[in-house]
């Protein structure tokens, strides 16, 4: 198990300058309502995880990609941003999207893949990708929206625009070539960028030890020419001002930061995945002991920010929120077969329409193709 | 009107269209105050400013990953991938990033930019330097592929790419860079994507090809019509998506096809045109399909002449093809 370092940003466990426990102050910037909004985010991340895995367990939906336990990394985060800002996501980061506003309603069509889906059912679930809330098309090859989020703040940067781009990512990705490319490409032309990495410590089986042999993530900014903030991935709280800090750097033209969000994948990396076979049980009852939602909500009890009612009434509304969508999307039918061949160019060119009007053509004639019932992910 | 090279056209095509477009940027490798090292991009920087073009790290999958990143924020990138032999690095950026942006988002996001990018042989350049990419990004939907083989098409359909919805890589023949001068217009104009031009004219055999082999084919059909054989030379201009129409009306006028390319021949883009002529206009062939291309080998150095297509190699394919 990694140590939490001394040097570890923590709202929620604050040290004094001689080690000992603190009072807890909450940061410049937040106020209650804003808390309880977190807090709120987090139950519906958490709440919309737990369904959809059950739905990919019973078949219902084909994958999933939870993020249990890492709540506070994308919501702390992504509360921290304007409605200007632009979010590369990976995979992991269902919080974000609530927390820039999208709706539970149009994720899970796009769980469904079906004709409400904005994305037409053309990726995996959890592949968002939402234009009106700045939140780019998610990618499964590890690490390349990096690059492209430094390509978005250049851009910022150039029409002198008060905007940043955040992009997310996993520890696995600080190997990839991306991840070097774009802290180089953002420190060099000073672009207002914040990588933000998830550290939960496992990349698939492959642990943190395997995956670098650097003392932390953090350092690594040190050789690019930037600030590298390590902070404690499971206090909501810690995360936004780590993030909101890094935000006014960027906007004042001093460039961007990596953030080293410390945290822990409670659950599996995708419905495909079985821990057990890889992580040992001890380091996961350490880090369960640890959950984000349980630690706010303990503050917020602490500071008179909680109620059994608020709680009550959070849940609950989450858990209706998911299941109305949820039986909204199951009525909601495939994409039409004609929308295979749109939005491949944005005009159709003539070797697309040629195959597009043989599909159709042979689908009336004969019945369109039959859905493969024994094809799941993966075999 | 002024007289210029390809490369020259190329240069006023950037320079005219960053008047016309501020979204417009060039970045790459020494493309900046040294005008990139063939000088494609020569005085940009003096008359645009260090922030519409300039120079980047030394990494290619970064140059067209931080294009990506613009053109989804509403930019018109124009990276230079110094020769087309290095963008393999970037080669997931280019082909499951900017070519798939539109579709996996359902067209949420769009990446309007143009991969400017020097290729193929006869500049003594080896492996390294000599190489024809062009099959590995045709076979890939939601990219456009662009070839201009004279210095009109090359400002006209650079222009086109630029203003164009999606993805371009524009691959620019080195070889004939400084080779030939013809006179281009001032200011923008467009050729449009899509549109193969009939380079020459003729009713014995068609000949398709693009870039610099379109002069190598002119040479050889010169030499052909002194042995009586009559050539029509489709110049395909645009690669993907790729002008069916002018390749199957030319070959149903003549009923003879050859296909000339720089690259090797297995799995080329050649044997697409191929097979898309068996398929579509078998009834009007006379003679089998036959391929110029360089030979199955990597791309070698002293042996470069003896590798690359000539016009011997192409006549001699013309004369099997009526001969037949």
């Amino acid at each position: 198990m990694t140590p939490m370092a001394e040097d570890l940003l923590s709202v929620l466990e604050p040290k004094s300058a001689k080690g000992k426990s603190a009072k807890i102050a909450l940061p410049k910037g937040l106020d209650r309502a804003k808390v309880q909004r977190m807090y709120r985010l987090m139950v519906q991340t958490r709440q919309l995880d737990d369904r959809a895995m059950k739905l990919q367990r019973q078949g219902r939906i084909g994958f999933y990609v939870p993020s249990i336990g890492q709540e506070a990394c994308a919501v702390g985060s992504a509360f921290a941003l304007s409605d200007k800002d632009w979010c590369y996501p990976s995979y992991r980061e269902p919080g974000a999207a609530l927390a820039v506003g999208v709706s539970i309603q149009a994720m899970i069509h796009q769980l469904y893949g079906n004709a409400e889906d904005v994305t037409k059912g053309r990726q995996m679930p959890v592949h968002y990708a939402f234009r009106k809330q700045r939140y780019v098309s998610v990618s499964s090859p590890i690490g390349t929206q990096i690059v492209q989020a430094v390509g978005t703040a250049m851009a910022q940067r150039i029409r002198k625009e008060k905007a940043i781009s955040i992009t997310y990512f996993g520890d696995g990705a600080t190997s990839s070539n991306d991840f070097h490319t774009g802290l180089n490409f953002a420190a060099v032309y000073k672009a207002p960028t914040i990588f933000l990495c998830s550290n939960n410590q496992w990349a698939i089986s492959c642990p943190l030890g395997q995956q670098t042999a650097s003392d932390t993530i953090a350092v690594k900014a040190k050789a690019y020419g930037m600030p590298g903030v390590r902070v404690d991935g499971n206090d909501v709280l810690a995360v936004w001002q780590a993030t909101s800090e890094a935000r006014a750097r960027a906007l004042a033209g001093e460039g961007p930061t990596l953030i080293e969000a410390l945290t822990f994948r409670i659950g599996p990396h995708s419905s495909s995945d079985d821990p057990s076979r890889y992580r040992p049980n001890e380091q996961l009852e350490t880090w369960q002991k640890k959950d984000p939602i349980e630690r706010l909500k303990k503050f917020m009890k602490s500071a008179g920010m909680w109620t059994e009612a608020f709680e009550k009434e959070v849940v609950e509304s989450a858990i209706d929120e998911v299941n109305a969508a949820v039986k909204h999307a199951e009525t909601v039918p495939l994409p039409a077969s004609s929308t295979l061949f749109t939005d491949v160019y944005a005009t159709m060119p003539p070797h697309l329409v040629e195959q597009q009007e043989r599909l159709l053509a042979l689908e009336k004639a004969q019945g369109g193709a039959e859905i493969d019932k024994n094809a799941a992910f993966p075999l | 009107m002024t007289t210029m090279t390809l490369l020259q056209a190329v240069n006023s095509g950037l320079k005219d269209i960053m008047q016309d477009d501020d979204r417009v940027v060039v970045f790459g490798e020494d493309v900046g105050i040294n005008g990139g090292v063939f000088r494609a991009t020569e005085g940009l920087t003096k008359q645009y400013g260090e922030e519409r073009c300039f120079d980047t790290p030394l990494a290619e999958s970064g140059i067209i990953g931080v294009a990506i990143g613009m053109a989804l924020y509403g930019m018109r990138p124009v990276p230079e991938i110094q020769f087309a032999d290095f963008i393999f690095p970037a080669f997931d950026q280019i082909v499951s990033e900017a070519a798939k942006m539109r579709y996996r988002s359902g067209g949420e996001f769009t990446c309007p930019m143009v991969i400017r990018t020097p290729y193929g042989g006869g500049i003594r350049g080896g492996h390294y330097h000599s190489q024809s990419p062009e099959a590995y990004f045709c076979h890939t939907p939601g990219l456009k592929v662009v070839v201009p083989s004279t210095p009109y098409d090359a400002k006209g359909l650079l222009i086109s790419s630029i203003r164009d919805e999606d993805p371009v890589l524009f691959l620019e023949p080195k070889r004939i860079y400084r080779s030939t001068k013809q006179d281009v217009p001032e200011g923008v104009y467009e050729v449009p994507l899509g549109k193969a031009r009939i380079a020459r004219a003729g009713k014995d055999v068609t000949i398709v090809t693009f870039g610099a082999m379109v002069s190598i084919c002119e040479k050889a059909a010169e030499d052909a019509a002194a042995k009586g054989m009559d050539v029509e030379i489709v110049d395909l201009r645009t690669l993907l998506p790729l002008d069916e129409e002018a390749i199957l009306t030319s070959v149903a006028k003549t009923g003879r096809l050859v296909v000339v390319q720089e690259a090797p021949r297995f799995c080329s883009f050649g044997g697409e045109i191929s097979a898309i002529v068996a398929e579509k206009a078998i009834e009007y062939l006379q003679a089998p399909i036959l391929r110029v291309a360089g030979f199955d080998t990597p791309f070698p150095y002293s042996l470069e002449h003896v590798y690359m297509p000539d016009a011997k190699r192409v006549l001699a394919a013309v004369e099997r093809a009526v001969n037949f």
